[in-house]
């Protein structure tokens, strides 16, 4: 595996080699991306393209970073690609569709939740939330529970007075964090289950 | 065989008094009130629509296998077109983008036409307190009988309705059926107020 990797930093010397637990990782320059993912496929046998997400930082800059997963089935290795958007306020970066034809949707997924702009994208619509939604869900900014904004149909919020509320959040947490050990960070280690007619319990 | 309709209010035994009814002789005579009748009917006849949308509809579909065997309360005949049915069965997580159609699908059930929500999601929104789902389908479309559990056991979904059919059995139809069509936006917000 180490072998693998090494031949790919010797054959693009742009790639520097980034920190990993499991698969090779790179990182990519905006810039050489589309030729580096080209000669990925064409030479080194990368020829599956796994998943296409993206990374947050929150404050940082550059804000987001783009991950790719690639497989090689006839390697039988993964190696993991990471690009970092320029821009922080508009990101954008080069589709890879016309390349691995399941970057498509992929792309679809991470424009809808992250709200990364994929360049020379086919079709480039949300693909879960519905296409008049404003934000992007999964960007750190947006709150768990949402965002009141208007049901999707106009005339079935009419008919029910029904629109998108922030979901209740009391009695949770309803999602583990990142902060610990699984066993004092998922829900139930955490119980709060007060209400507004049942006070919080003092430990 | 003859029915005789009559109001709710009126002592059945007048009637019986009146037409000189007497069973040895006219055995194939029944006296009964319009509501008995089309209740009766109604509540043998719940043609159930699945609108799976998760898990739930696992067990709904167990409900419809030979072990748990909803025919057995005569509620068999699911029906995969709005048109036929007129009970449906919200068997999962209402997203948002997902509420507009089954508030469609609603609307081109015929009357009259129930509604459980089985299992937590669909009754509340369920564990999913996010920004994607529905919190409760009771939002959209006037909810007869709720289930809970995650998933409900297919013995739940049988309860639940064997108890739709019990609701069934006290409505008032014919007054509803001289009325016109009840008015489900009037419902939701009167549920919408009571919670």
């Amino acid at each position: 595996m180490q072998l693998v990797l090494d031949d790919i930093l010797e054959k693009f010397p742009f790639l520097t080699a980034r920190d990993s637990a499991d698969h090779n990782a790179v990182n990519c320059p905006e810039d050489n991306f589309l030729e580096c993912i080209q000669q990925l496929k064409d030479q080194f046998d990368y020829d599956f393209l796994i998943d296409v997400t993206a990374i947050d930082w929150d404050v940082e800059t550059p804000r987001f970073t783009g991950i790719y997963h690639l497989f090689s089935t006839r390697k039988h290795c993964y190696l993991r690609i990471a690009v970092d958007c320029a821009d922080s306020i508009n990101p954008s970066l080069p589709s890879l569709a016309h390349i691995y034809p399941a970057a498509d949707w992929h792309e679809r997924e991470t424009y809808d939740l992250m709200g990364i702009h994929y360049s020379n994208h086919p079709d480039l619509r949300r693909i879960l939330m519905w296409d008049d939604y404003p934000y992007h869900p999964l960007r750190k900014e947006f709150p768990l529970a949402g965002i009141e904004v208007p049901l999707p149909a106009a005339d079935v919020a009419e008919r029910t007075g029904t629109q998108v509320e922030p979901a209740p959040m009391m009695g949770g947490p309803f999602v583990s964090s990142a902060d610990g050990p699984m066993s004092q960070t998922e829900p139930s280690a955490r119980d709060e289950s007060w209400t507004e007619s049942k006070t919080k319990p003092i430990v | 065989m003859d029915f005789i309709f009559v109001d709710r209010e009126t002592d059945i035994s007048m009637h019986t008094d009146k037409i000189g009814y007497d069973s040895k002789i006219e055995s194939e005579l029944i006296v009964t009130k319009a509501d008995a009748v089309i209740n009766w009917i109604r509540k043998h006849s719940v043609w159930p629509m699945p609108m799976g949308l998760a898990c739930c509809a696992i067990e709904l579909m167990a409900v419809g296998a030979s072990r748990f065997d909803i025919s057995r309360f005569g509620m068999e005949v699911m029906r995969f077109s709005p048109r036929q049915a007129d009970c449906m069965i919200v068997s999962g997580t209402v997203t948002y983008k997902m509420a507009e159609v089954v508030r469609r699908i609603y609307d081109q059930m015929a009357e009259p036409k129930w509604v459980v929500a089985m299992g937590a999601c669909a009754s509340t929104g369920g564990m999913y307190r996010s920004y994607a789902t529905l919190q409760g389908v009771d939002n959209i479309v006037p909810v007869d009988i709720y289930i809970s559990g995650c998933p409900p056991r297919p013995e739940a979904l049988l309860d639940a309705m064997m108890r739709l059919q019990d609701k069934i059995a006290n409505e008032q139809s014919s007054k509803t059926l001289l009325s016109g069509n009840r008015s489900e936006s009037a419902e939701i917000t009167a549920a919408k107020e009571g919670r």
